[in-house]
């Protein structure tokens, strides 16, 4: 493959219109007769619904319905939001119904909906609606969920356990029983959110006279989406469509389907009106779904050389009221500890605990972030105890790259057992430490100590399982105007997709990048479409666009060869032109190419020529695609406030080959962002009844400018064997190790007064408390 | 819901309409004008989508009314270029990877461009604490930043230039 728009820096081609204020957000799409819709929110965690008073709502101008569970149509009234990922090891599926029924078990769980001409009047009415609830004990602490006898989060069940599993391998008994050094640690990370900056969005609209239902939604996962509404509403797929415009941002809560991607739609058919719905921030703080939460107590087994013999543990993950992607996060969480290490023995209890908070599902990283805490927080452990650095413990156990592919011992989340299919990460660990002057830093700290400045470094490695299936698809056609038309179940965020595919389409057709017309996002476009999660669609959506290209690429040149009469080995394509690289090299143009293959009424086709210039690729990946990182991050640290100043932070990434180097970094930096975000800053607070605290920016706070500092980006390319594109995801590897790697420095920058951490976020409360429970204070002022 | 005659300059054009009191500017932009380019996200004035030019200084559309805009001159991301052409920043925004979704861009837009306009050369420290009242999800800053420099040095590089306005 050539290199003229594969693996170049090419700017976006998404950026103009965004700039110019011309993007396409679902609250920018204008219908006539549109009306409004606000929806009636549980202010309990936990409660019995006693009924609903709506006349003095319904008496308002401007109100045109108001709609609680019984007035949703069947099946959707009575069904539970269908369980997206089923799991043999999930006893409790439970997920909810579009609007509440009998019992809400969430704060902010969804009532009744108000439609009116105007939000502000929808809101109105919304506060008018009285609903009678009978409030019940609310489960806020999932290990104390977790024990037999509490309350219960949902009325009608005896246990809070959703579900216990166990993933294994290997003798931990004899290794621990033979080893020289054990440590153990009880970890915690706390529940954040996605936090997009463009709230969830639904806009639905019904068109009598072809009966379609059009359903814009700020969604991750259109197609999903539409098959889950057609389930709950009773419509054939073909007469629902649903559409991702452009979508402020996803993180993994816009993966989900809500309830208002179906409530919204039965309410404008039920109105014969277009209806939209915008969350504001305090509902996303409320219903968007979160995640981390988890407790962990966890053990490490190592020679005298800090060599790992086996790892034990168990983790309690918090899943909040429902499961609406089954236990997918734990899982992925438990299967990724051991990481980029040889861990010979392996052994971790996993509990579900259900508690009436707003669902846990995947937040860029996916259970990841927690796992890498826990691992290598026990490897910072070993390194203090043994007195060896932290880099070289790490080096020690590090799996080489000659043992690729490196068969862990345990099944993947994609049913697949956990290969790494390639990697170096010695390699990159050794570049990330080089980038962040790790050799020199005991000079630069002992320095800063000396003026007063408690500086710190730390540093963390990552596998993650990236690329996951089942498929994704992508038409490639070639257009009588000569533009060749992409469609794709991918869809886009802020990832740069239309511009990735276009690189590779463009690569492969022999095009200009101008010239692809790209569709993403979009049920009509193409059949098939999973969307955007797990860091997939440059591996999945990219291997589609690959194939396809290259079928489109042999389409054209038989094509030219037949018109231009020459051997199709004479043929060259560039830039939308078919050459022929003999004679006076006489050449056609891809649009009249496109005319060619469309044929003449009546009169079979030359043989061996399809119907026109196009190709559907699917690609199925036979496993996820594993990137790998190392990251170092120099942190200063105020003694006396607690604050934390992130002062330097560098990557070594690999992410397989990089369709996009620009893209790609700014993935990296985006999603250590996040990471600084989750280590420092962002705390989703409940009170002990569940309810929760955080829910504006004031109170949850999110990186700031001069919170996140610009990182020094290394790419490792280590090739992906198993993809036509050699390419690994890269949308999450920023975030997972951050939070390790930061509160690791933190340490490290307070090491004078030996205090250790085992939380995120790590907030300057409890740096102060920490240190004053270690005496820092009394030393500081006799100092 | 009382209502008041309101006259707002947007982007050098006058509108005249007569609006319920309560109604925010940012939602007089929206969806009066049809000026979607001003998002809105957070609505309690942290955010900073929401950010456009009162009478040439910054301001938070989402907290404020349009009725309190009677008279004033604002300037949205829509003004920020001719129709079909790009601001100096709004290029080196391209050429920085300066957005990834663009949720934020426009705020962060109207931001930077108060700053290069009262502070020519700024340091990366003001242009990091310029962006302070705006928070980006995706990018981590570095491109904002580098975009905002980028765009400072072309600028000043312009007007260095001899006979050049």
């Amino acid at each position: 493959m050539g290199a003229k728009h594969f693996g170049a820096r090419v700017t976006r081609l998404e950026d103009p219109a965004l700039l110019a204020g011309r993007g396409r957000f679902v609250d920018d799409v204008k219908l006539p007769g549109l009306l409004h819709a606000c929806f009636v929110r549980s202010p309990h965690a936990h409660a019995k619904l006693r009924g609903c008073d709506a006349r003095a709502a319904l008496i308002m101008p401007g109100v045109h319905a108001v709609m609680t569970a019984d007035d949703l149509p069947e099946p959707m009234r009575d069904t539970a939001l269908p369980l997206l990922l089923p799991n043999p090891a999930l006893n409790v599926p439970r997920t909810q119904t579009a609007l509440a029924r009998g019992e809400v078990c969430y704060v902010g769980q969804a009532v009744a909906v108000v439609v009116a001409d105007t939000r502000y009047i929808a809101e109105d009415a919304a506060a008018a609606l009285i609903v009678h609830y009978e409030a019940l004990p609310a489960v806020a602490d999932c290990r104390a969920a977790a024990e037999a006898g509490g309350p219960g989060a949902h009325s009608d069940l005896t246990t809070n356990v959703a579900s216990t599993f166990s993933l294994a391998y290997g003798d931990t008994d004899a290794a621990f029983a033979d080893a020289a050094h054990v440590f153990r640690e009880e970890l915690w990370q706390h529940r954040g959110g996605g936090m997009a900056i463009e709230t969830r969005a639904v806009l639905a609209h019904h068109e009598p006279v072809s009966d379609l239902l059009t359903v814009w939604s700020g969604t991750q996962t259109p197609h999903i989406g539409r098959r889950m509404l057609a389930d709950l509403i009773g419509r054939d797929l073909q007469s629902i469509r649903m559409i991702a415009p452009d979508v402020g941002g996803g993180f993994g809560p816009k993966a989900i389907f809500y309830p208002e991607e179906a409530v919204i739609p039965a309410a404008a058919l039920k109105l014969g009106r277009p209806v939209k719905w915008i969350e504001d921030r305090r509902e996303h703080f409320l219903c968007a779904t979160q995640e981390r939460d988890q407790y962990w107590d966890v053990a490490i087994a190592v020679d005298d050389e800090a060599k790992i013999l086996g790892l034990r543990g168990r983790m309690l993950h918090d899943t909040g009221a429902y499961v609406p992607w089954g236990i997918v996060m734990p899982y992925i969480a438990a299967s990724t500890v051991p990481g980029p290490y040889v861990v010979p023995s392996y052994q971790l209890e996993t509990v579900v605990v259900l508690t009436n908070k707003v669902p846990t599902t995947p937040v860029r990283g996916a259970g990841r972030p927690q796992a890498v805490f826990a691992m290598e927080r026990l490897i910072d452990r070993v390194a203090h105890e043994l007195k060896i650095d932290r880099a070289e413990v790490r080096r020690r156990n590090l799996i080489r790259p000659e043992q690729m592919p490196y068969e862990v011992g345990l099944i993947f989340r994609d049913g697949k057992p956990l290969v790494y299919d390639s990697g170096d990460y010695p390699r990159g660990q050794d570049q990330a430490l080089a980038l962040a002057d790790y050799d020199d830093f005991r000079e630069r700290q002992k320095a800063a100590l000396e003026q007063g400045r408690f500086i710190g470094i730390g540093l963390a490695n990552y596998v993650e399982g990236t690329g996951l299936g089942p498929f994704e698809g992508v038409t490639v056609r070639v257009l009588p105007s000569g533009k060749v038309a992409v469609a794709t179940g991918a869809t886009s965020q802020g990832q740069g997709t239309r511009t990735t595919l276009s690189q590779i389409v463009a690569e492969a057709v022999g095009c200009r990048l101008d010239d692809v017309v790209m569709t993403v996002g979009d049920t009509a476009a193409i059949s098939q479409g999973v969307g955007a999660f797990a860091s997939r669609q440059a591996v999945n959506a990219g291997s589609s666009a690959h194939v396809a290209g290259q079928a489109v690429r042999q389409q054209l040149i038989a094509l030219a060869a037949r018109a231009l009469d020459v051997s199709e080995t004479d043929i060259d394509l560039e830039d939308g032109l078919a050459t022929a690289q003999r004679g006076n090299k006489p050449s056609i143009a891809f649009g009249d190419l496109a005319r060619l293959a469309q044929g003449i009424p009546g009169v079979s086709l030359p043989v061996g020529q399809s119907a026109g210039i196009e190709h559907t690729a699917y690609y199925t990946p036979t496993q996820a695609a594993y990137c790998s990182g190392t990251h170092v991050a120099e942190v200063q640290v105020d003694a006396m406030t607690g604050g934390v100043k992130v002062i330097r932070y560098t990557v070594a990434h690999d992410s397989g080959r990089v369709i996009n180097p620009l893209i790609v970094d700014g993935q990296v930096q985006g999603g250590v962002a996040h990471g600084i975000g989750n280590a420092l800053l962002e705390w989703m607070q409940y009170d002990a009844n569940a309810q929760p605290l955080t829910t504006s920016f004031a109170d949850y706070m999110l990186p700031m400018a001069t919170d996140v500092p610009t990182c020094a980006i290394a790419h490792v390319e280590t090739v992906n064997p198993l993809n036509p594109l050699g390419v690994k995801g890269a949308g999450e590897g920023g975030t997972i190790p951050a939070p390790a790697a930061i509160v690791a420095a933190i340490e490290d920058a307070l090491a004078p007064f030996n205090v250790r951490f085992a939380e995120t976020p790590l907030t300057p409360e409890r740096i102060v408390a920490t240190l004053r429970a270690a005496g820092a204070y009394d030393r500081l002022f006799a100092g | 819901m009382g209502k008041q005659a309101t006259r707002v300059i947007v982007n050098g054009k006058s509108h005249a309409r007569v609006i319920d009191a309560r109604l925010t500017l940012a939602d007089f932009l929206r969806h009066e004008l049809n000026l979607t380019g001003t998002h809105l996200g957070c609505e309690h004035g942290v955010c900073g989508a929401c950010t456009v030019l009162v009478d040439g200084r910054t301001a938070r559309s989402c907290l404020m009314f349009a009725v309190q805009a009677n008279g004033c001159a604002v300037t949205t991301v829509e003004g920020l270029a001719p129709e079909g052409q790009l601001s100096v920043l709004q290029q080196a925004f391209i050429d920085n990877h300066g957005l990834q979704c663009g949720f934020c861009t426009p705020g962060m837009l109207m931001t930077l461009t108060e700053l290069l306009r009262d502070t020519p050369a700024p340091s990366e420290q003001d242009v990091r604490e310029a962006l302070t009242g705006n928070l980006c999800r995706c990018t981590g800053y570095a491109g904002i930043v580098a975009a905002a420099l980028d765009a400072a040095q072309r600028l000043r590089g312009a007007l260095a230039k001899p006979g050049s306005p």
